[in-house]
């Protein structure tokens, strides 16, 4: 366990170092990414804030932990999500898992791609694997997410306790 | 059963005999929308043949839809993941409901909750059959027994096995060769790949083997299956007009 913790810390020094650069890597992929300026919640989604508008997706942890990713149930334009409620659901394995919106607020932008490609939020998941996208309601929802460091530290201690 | 011992998480358990296979799904999805509770739910055999396919399945990529209309199976898209699979009263039905705070060393994530899963079953079949868990499916050797599915939310999952405990040839029929299949499988066709558990031990024996398994985890207490709940389930009985419909896309 205390190898497990050494070798994780080390790690985290590294995707740290790496995730201070704006843009995900792929030399990063040996261990799971976090992107400095996303903020991030607990059941593993993050949320880009910019302007009026806010996108969504889940984080390299969990797809990594999710596996494959074969199917996206995600929500119409139009609709509305709320702060730590399932809006949509991977399939994965031979699992579905819901996805739980980190603020609430409207769906102005659905990403389509993901009907096609639904892998590409394995290989993309903070580009090109966004799922929605949403007009804040209540943009103080923000600052009670994690930002990065936090994020990572609160991966390593779900992964170092299983 | 009502045994408690101190320490271990509460499970309720529902035995339940016959009963129809979107009825159980219901009450599974039920069960994990709305309950903060575990449950335990085996299902001893479903009144009638049923296609049960998982969320994403497409009945034309999944189903040999001409004589399933013709013969009038129900075809069922569930709420869970996973593939296709034809049970009729030699299944038996086995599912998990579980808090994650009540299983804390698993992740809820699919692959932990499989390999939690292969554990408790493995004390069932100990010194009766060669046991494993091979890309997410129950084998005996290289045939597949049982087929797996889960459902994951923020703080639950279920976890939900179908077994064969014995199977019609002629029902297998029914079911094409899926495109995304294990590999272990290895172009095998059904009845190649499959094998009933009834070669190993009486349907009896195994319900009893996994209660006593369960309980090595949890403090088991029985119980009724919910009735008049308010819940809306996604699970769904396809329709005849949405089986034309697939059919029209395989020409």
């Amino acid at each position: 366990m205390a190898l497990r913790m050494w070798a994780s810390s080390t790690a985290n020094a590294l995707r740290l170092s790496t995730a201070s650069r704006p843009h995900f890597s792929p030399l990063s992929r040996c261990f799971s990414s976090v992107v400095d300026g996303l903020k991030y919640a607990n059941s593993h989604e993050w949320v880009k804030h910019e302007g009026a508008v806010a996108t969504v997706g889940i984080t390299d942890h969990a797809q990594d932990h999710l596996g494959e990713v074969v199917f996206v149930d995600l929500p119409d334009v139009g609709g509305s999500v709320t702060k730590a409620t399932g809006f949509g659901a991977v399939e994965s394995v031979k699992a579905t898992s819901d996805i739980n919106s980190p603020i609430s607020g409207e769906i102005v932008e659905v990403n389509s791609k993901l009907s096609e490609t639904p892998g590409l939020i394995n290989s993309s998941p903070y580009e090109d694997g966004w799922m929605i996208k949403i007009k804040p309601s209540n943009p103080s929802e923000l600052e009670s997410l994690m930002g990065a460091k936090e994020y990572t530290k609160f991966c390593e201690e779900e992964d170092a306790s299983h | 059963m009502a045994t408690r011992k101190v320490g271990l998480p509460l499970m309720n358990v529902i035995s339940m005999k016959g009963v129809p296979i979107l009825q159980q799904l219901e009450i599974e999805e039920c069960l994990l929308r709305t309950s903060s509770d575990n449950w335990c739910i085996i299902n001893d055999g479903t009144n009638k043949p049923n296609i049960v396919m998982g969320i994403s399945g497409k009945p034309s990529e999944l189903v040999e839809i001409k004589p399933v209309i013709e013969d009038k199976i129900p075809v069922i898209r569930r709420f869970t993941g996973g593939g296709t699979v034809i049970v009729d009263d030699g299944t038996i039905f086995v599912s998990f409901i579980c808090n994650k705070d009540s299983v804390p060393d698993v992740q809820p994530y699919p692959r932990p909750i499989m390999s939690w899963s292969s554990l408790l079953y493995s004390k069932v079949f100990h010194g009766i059959a060669d046991f494993k868990l091979r890309e997410n499916d129950y084998v005996f050797g290289v045939r597949k027994f049982g087929g797996n599915a889960q459902s994951i939310t923020k703080n639950r999952w279920i976890h939900h096995t179908s077994f064969l405990w014995d199977y019609k040839t002629r029902n297998m029929s029914y079911l094409k060769v899926p495109k995304r299949a294990p590999d272990y499988r290895l172009a095998r066709d059904h009845l190649d790949f499959i094998c009933p558990m009834k070669d190993y031990l009486s349907r009896s024996d195994f319900i009893d083997k996994t209660i006593e398994a369960a309980r090595s985890h949890f403090s088991l207490a029985s119980s009724d299956p919910p009735s008049n709940f308010e819940f809306t389930p996604t699970s769904k009985l396809l329709t005849k007009q949405e089986l034309e419909a697939a059919l029209i896309k395989t020409h």
